[in-house]
């Protein structure tokens, strides 16, 4: 595989929600605003890279039977950096505490471990530090698209800027409530096994 | 009172899988059968019951702002908060590793038929989760947070043993051939999720 594929694959072909599933944990708390799935998108692609260019720095000196514990040493140090840069700009960016659980949750999102598992341990570093980005992204259109429908129809708005105007749009509140994130990731599942990717449909 | 109120609401009200979506990559991997989602459900529960309440004094003593005054003044002003993601999973890490040694010693039953459930908890976010919403609700005593963690394992259990039942009847039925296997099951949870939407009026 070249490095381009190596980066462009995750996002459409392989992506690590429809297809690996993986990280589905958080991607579905977060896109009841776009302003939260964007924000949580850049933390996960941060992460995804850093830790995956790390592991695969590191993974000729570490012993096969610590590396799970390795792995979450470097991964928790990660997400601690993205935490604590997200505090630093709260004042300017003020994002809301519910968020805040989620970015903790990285740690143990099933993409950065799985990323690393698959691919980090096993390939050199550039091209693991764009395997990492790459599945961030393809987390990151997911989490975008969710989160465009549930803030226009739940909300009327994008961005907090009004779209559907209150006048003639009601909003609909079954949108915003958790159990919609589910059904609209089985119709982006449905559209992308039914159009994008027929060779994946189970027999 | 309270105690029954914190219990009920964290099974039925804050369901981890239905109002929070934690640990849903397990979820959705270990429901294909009963007997296996019984087996990870019921580990869920027994690690969230023991890792819960010593994270919640790892926060009150460690990490919390002045948590460390019990030290010294001179700690009083110490405020070690953004090291509780590392600590919490290690905490947890080093926890499932015990239990996973001392089930083995003891229990060979148990262990067998747990296997690759107990190692695999230790990355489960339901786990981590409970924690870190811990910290954020602000329990009053070492209690409440055992009653919140029993609870929410209990509802994480119910949930997963609930979705296993359904989908081994669903291997029968006749689903749309690219929603099969993953596409139904995301929409059978998303339609169990609004049917646990009904205990969200009840306040104890």
């Amino acid at each position: 595989m070249t490095l381009k594929e190596t980066f462009l694959n995750p996002i459409l072909k392989g992506n690590p929600i429809t297809v690996l599933v993986l990280g589905i944990c958080s991607s579905l708390a977060v896109t009841v605003t776009l302003k939260g799935a964007l924000v949580m998108t850049l933390s996960v692609t941060v992460v995804t890279g850093l830790s995956s260019l790390i592991m695969s720095l590191l993974r000729k000196g570490i012993p096969n039977r610590v590396r799970i514990i390795v792995q979450l040493v470097v991964v928790a140090m990660m997400v601690i950096l993205v935490d604590q840069i997200l505090k630093s700009i709260e004042v300017t960016f003020p994002i809301d505490k519910q968020l805040s659980v989620y970015i903790g949750l990285i740690i143990t999102n099933c993409i950065v471990m799985g990323r690393i598992e698959a691919f980090a341990l096993g390939n050199k570093p550039f091209a693991s530090l764009l395997d990492g980005l790459g599945n961030g992204l393809g987390y990151g259109l997911i989490l975008i698209v969710v989160a465009f429908f549930r803030e226009l129809l739940g909300s009327g708005t994008l961005f907090g800027v009004t779209i559907l105007s209150p006048e003639w749009y009601t909003p609909n509140n079954l949108v915003i409530l958790p159990p919609f994130a589910l059904i609209l990731i089985g119709c982006i599942i449905w559209v992308h096994r039914g159009i994008i990717d027929k060779d994946l449909q189970e027999k | 009172m309270e105690y029954v109120s914190l219990f009920v609401k964290s099974i039925f009200v804050d369901n981890m899988i239905f109002a929070y979506f934690l640990g849903m990559c397990s979820y959705l991997a270990v429901s294909k059968n009963v007997k296996t989602a019984n087996g990870l459900g019921l580990a869920v529960i027994f690690v969230l019951l023991c890792t819960l309440p010593l994270n919640y004094l790892l926060n009150k003593y460690v990490l919390q702002p002045g948590a460390l005054s019990w030290l010294g003044p001179q700690f009083a002003n110490v405020d070690l908060s953004f090291l509780s993601f590392i600590l919490f999973i290690a905490v947890i890490a080093a926890f499932v590793q015990l239990v996973e040694m001392i089930v083995e010693r003891f229990l060979p039953s148990l262990y067998a038929s747990l296997g690759i459930f107990l190692p695999l908890i230790a990355v489960n976010c339901a786990i981590l989760g409970g924690s870190l919403f811990m910290q954020q609700k602000d329990f009053s005593g070492i209690g409440e947070s055992a009653v919140y963690a029993l609870g929410s394992g209990i509802g994480w259990y119910l949930a997963i043993v609930l979705l296993a039942a359904i989908r081994e009847k669903m291997a029968y039925s006749n689903v749309p051939k690219p929603l099969k296997g993953i596409g139904i099951t995301f929409i059978t949870v998303g339609l169990m999720g609004l049917a646990f939407m009904i205990f969200m009026g009840i306040s104890l």
